[in-house]
């Protein structure tokens, strides 16, 4: 990065008088000169100041050195936009203008993502109902729109996709979602209290493992205290188990979605091995009540962690010949292939994260370029394929299959001794704690500010659906609309994670 | 006779089909009668018209099944002869198919959904391939057998003209293969079992119909399949024990084995790239006019 501003380490608390408060002028101009250097732009977002005017935190990372910086300013009503000269900023910003009604000015696709009632009292309100926004049109003879959702023929989430095509080529495709809202960043700022970790652990509901586990690091960081090891590897081998469940999962879906019967039907019942391996451990198929502040509920013991191993191992066998099926199908390779790709600079611009800025050649990895937890002893290789596609993102996924599949191995076969929990002293007042954790769709961040009572004055939390959506959008672009679901797997993004 | 056992047995077909794909997939499968009861609960039910659709949407169903059981009657099978039979009877069999999906795709085109918009372009777009492709394996046909009748035609294919026009007939099959793959919208050129109307060819005009209007749309799937199961059939079983029910056995036999091989083939590959079916279906023209050439 080019600036040089105070620097800290995932999950480094710090007090947010430390937090430089610049004018909007040099607070684009940190921005889009470290942007322009290879950071990530990880957060950015509005808390309401105390003039009453609305305070702008951005986080920053450096993938290189490992660090995060934070920067803010405050403004009115209007500020110039960050989206035309960085276009990470794009989503955030248009989240920015619909919860705090500010208008970035000059932003080129400058409409609610959510639909959701602004945060502060509203002179003008921008709240109208989902879906119902100014879509990008395009004219001309033959030029016909499809509207897809928010009911689908499947059993999946809401959400409205507006295809402008010609013929079966698509030119544009334009994403609304907001169906799926609750309200929850709202509905945290005051805590911690008992519901919130519930809430955490529904933010996305196959995710709960990683939202959990950037949530209680945060509290960990904001109260001081350092988990004991063995709570620690537990996590780990948690998140990768949901890691193991959900790519399985993905490549069962892509296999389905090409009409490919056997990778589908095995995967799909893999798929549930894995799930059931979380469930020995903590109860719950999908984790909930394993990952708690201060470390974890439930212990694996000699013979569990023998019996998870055996049955792990089981499971990346039968998963080894279904896998193989697929990738030496030429009929599903030719389905896979050259299918909404996406270049390495796209995926850079956008701030892709997770296996979907992998598959593009990115290397991009929380685990490896923020790691925190045990991920700061144990190691896994950044999985990576080059050609951005369909393929690659389901190869991407086969890859850390495998490495996930060898760490959890490694990881119960020697799982550090101690206690698996420790207790978790009052937040700090004043203190702003950023967390982010690679979770199976990428990197998940959340950010915590608290007030002089030790409460959250402001969680905001980013899930890698919120990063990847755009993603979609333009991987369709001049692709066949017959092609759309098989890429939408590819991505498979939670609305709900989204929607918040 | 061939009528009253393709009117009875067709949805077993789909049956065999879909029992194949579930043991593959290692899954124990519906019943064997379950699209009699799928057809049995849909009879039973009311149907929903949209305000915008005119009667030309209701009158779809009824004119595609009628269109394909008026073409029944001129397929024969086993040892049974069609009902009808003249000169150039297949042209007409052809024609009345088209007939049946001309109105399936005015219907679709009448619901105004732009879901049902693409579907209509598609099936419109691959029909008009093997639409030649259908009549240039029936024309090899034709001229390898002397008979310009569908059911002499047929009954005419004997050991005796394998041995003598293999590599006709072989071609002439393998285009009324593929033929009967996309004419029944399976895999590789279309999915029945896919839920994503985006990627659906024929199950995508469907979607607006319910109740019997559905009853009508699926027995005609399963009539159709039956149709084009019954041709290729013809021309694959050669030999003729002379007892019409041993014939007639022993083309059942011929159907079950269809039905397993198709059920087969959906299980071992994936679809196609959309883009990709012209090309399938040019290489049946191919298949077909290399037969007449030949």
């Amino acid at each position: 990065m080019t600036i040089s501003l105070p620097s800290f380490h995932n999950g480094e608390p710090i007090s947010l008088a430390s937090v430089p408060l610049l004018s909007i002028r040099e607070f684009r101009e940190e921005i889009i000169a470290a942007a322009g250097a290879g950071a990530t732009l990880t957060a950015l977002f509005g808390t309401p100041a105390e003039s009453g005017r609305v305070r702008l935190f951005s986080v920053l990372g450096d993938p290189v050195a490992g660090g995060l910086a934070a920067l803010s300013a405050e403004v009115d009503d209007a500020y110039p936009c960050l989206t035309v000269e960085c276009p990470q900023a794009h989503w955030f910003e248009r989240e920015i203008a619909e919860q705090w009604r500010i208008e970035p000015q000059g932003h080129p696709w400058l409409k609610p993502i959510r639909f959701q009632a602004p945060y502060r009292p509203p002179g003008r309100t921008w709240a109208r109902l989902p879906g119902v926004t100014d879509f990008f049109a395009v004219r001309g003879p033959e030029v016909h729109e499809v509207a897809v959702g928010p009911v689908h023929a499947g059993i999946i989430e809401p959400g409205h996709f507006r295809f402008q095509c010609h013929g079966e080529r698509v030119f544009h495709l334009e994403i609304s979602l907001g169906y799926q809202h609750r309200g929850i960043e709202p509905a945290l700022v005051g805590g911690p209290g008992k519901r919130t970790i519930h809430m955490i652990e529904t933010l996305s509901g196959d995710t709960s493992i990683g939202h959990a586990t950037a949530y209680c690091e945060a509290m960990e960081g904001l109260g001081g205290v350092a988990v004991p090891a063995r709570a620690q590897a537990l996590r780990a081998v948690a998140l990768e188990l949901e890691r193991l469940a959900n790519h399985t999962g993905d490549l069962a879906a892509l296999a389905g979605d090409v009409g490919y019967l056997p990778t589908a039907a095995y995967c799909g019942r893999i798929r549930g091995d894995f799930l059931n391996l979380t469930a020995a451990i903590c109860g719950s198929r999908f984790g909930r009540g394993m990952v708690r502040p201060g470390g974890v509920l439930f212990d694996v013991d000699p013979r569990l962690a023998a019996d998870l191993t055996r049955r792990l191992d089981n499971a990346l066998k039968d998963l080894e010949d279904a896998g193989r099926l697929m990738w030496d199908a030429p009929s599903v390779q030719a389905r896979f292939q050259d299918t909404g790709a996406i270049t390495a600079e796209t995926c850079a611009a956008l701030g892709l994260v997770g296996p979907a800025a992998r598959a593009c050649g990115v290397e991009r990895d929380i685990r490896q370029d923020f790691p925190s937890g045990f991920f700061r002893f144990a190691q896994i290789p950044i999985s990576r394929w080059s050609t951005g596609d369909v393929f690659a993102r389901a190869w991407v996924r086969w890859l850390e299959i495998q490495r996930s599949g060898v760490f959890v191995r490694e990881q119960l076969a020697s799982l550090p001794h101690g206690a698996i929990q420790t207790p978790v002293g009052a937040p700090r007042p004043d203190h702003l704690v950023v967390v982010l954790t690679e979770g199976w769709r990428g990197a998940i961040a959340h950010v915590a500010i608290t007030d002089p009572n030790g409460r959250f004055a402001r969680y905001k939390v980013i899930d890698p659906s919120f990063r990847n959506w755009i993603g979609l959008a333009i991987a369709m672009r001049e692709q066949q609309i017959s092609d759309f679901p098989l890429c939408n797997k590819s991505f498979n993004l939670s609305y709900c994670g989204h929607d918040l | 006779m061939p009528l009253i056992l393709g009117a009875l047995l067709a949805p077993l077909m789909q049956s065999a089909i879909i029992r194949t794909k579930s043991v593959m997939a290692g899954r124990v499968g519906p019943p064997l009668l379950q699209p009699y009861r799928d057809l049995w609960k849909l009879v039973r039910k009311g149907a929903v018209f949209s305000e915008t659709s005119s009667w030309i949407f209701q009158m779809g169903p009824s004119v595609g099944l009628a269109s394909i059981i008026l073409a029944m009657t001129l397929i024969p099978f086993g040892g049974f002869a069609a009902l009808s039979s003249f000169t150039g009877d297949f042209i007409l069999v052809a024609y009345l198919m088209a007939l049946g999906r001309f109105f399936t795709v005015a219907a679709a085109l009448d619901t105004g959904s732009s879901f049902e918009g693409m579907g209509a372009s598609r099936e419109a777009t691959f029909s008009a391939f093997a639409e030649p492709a259908f009549f240039l394996a029936l024309a090899a046909l034709a001229r390898q057998t002397g008979q310009v009748s569908l059911g002499p035609a047929l009954a005419a294919v004997s050991t005796a003209t394998w041995m003598r026009a293999a590599p006709t007939l072989s071609l002439a099959l393998a285009a009324l293969s593929i033929i009967f793959l996309s004419e029944n919208a399976r895999i590789p050129v279309d999915d029945p079992a896919t839920h994503l109307e985006l990627t659906m060819i024929h199950e995508v005009m469907a979607l607006d119909h319910s109740g019997p209007d559905l009853a009508m749309i699926e027995y005609g799937a399963a009539l159709k399949m039956w149709l084009f199961g019954a041709i290729i059939v013809g021309l694959t079983a050669p030999w003729r024990a002379g007892n019409r029910w041993m014939d007639t056995a022993a083309a059942l036999i011929g159907m079950l084995i269809l039905g397993v091989g198709t059920g087969v083939i959906e299980s071992s590959m994936a679809r196609l790239r959309l883009i990709r079916v012209p090309q399938l279906l040019l290489v049946a023209i191919v298949l077909s006019a290399l037969a007449l050439a030949l």
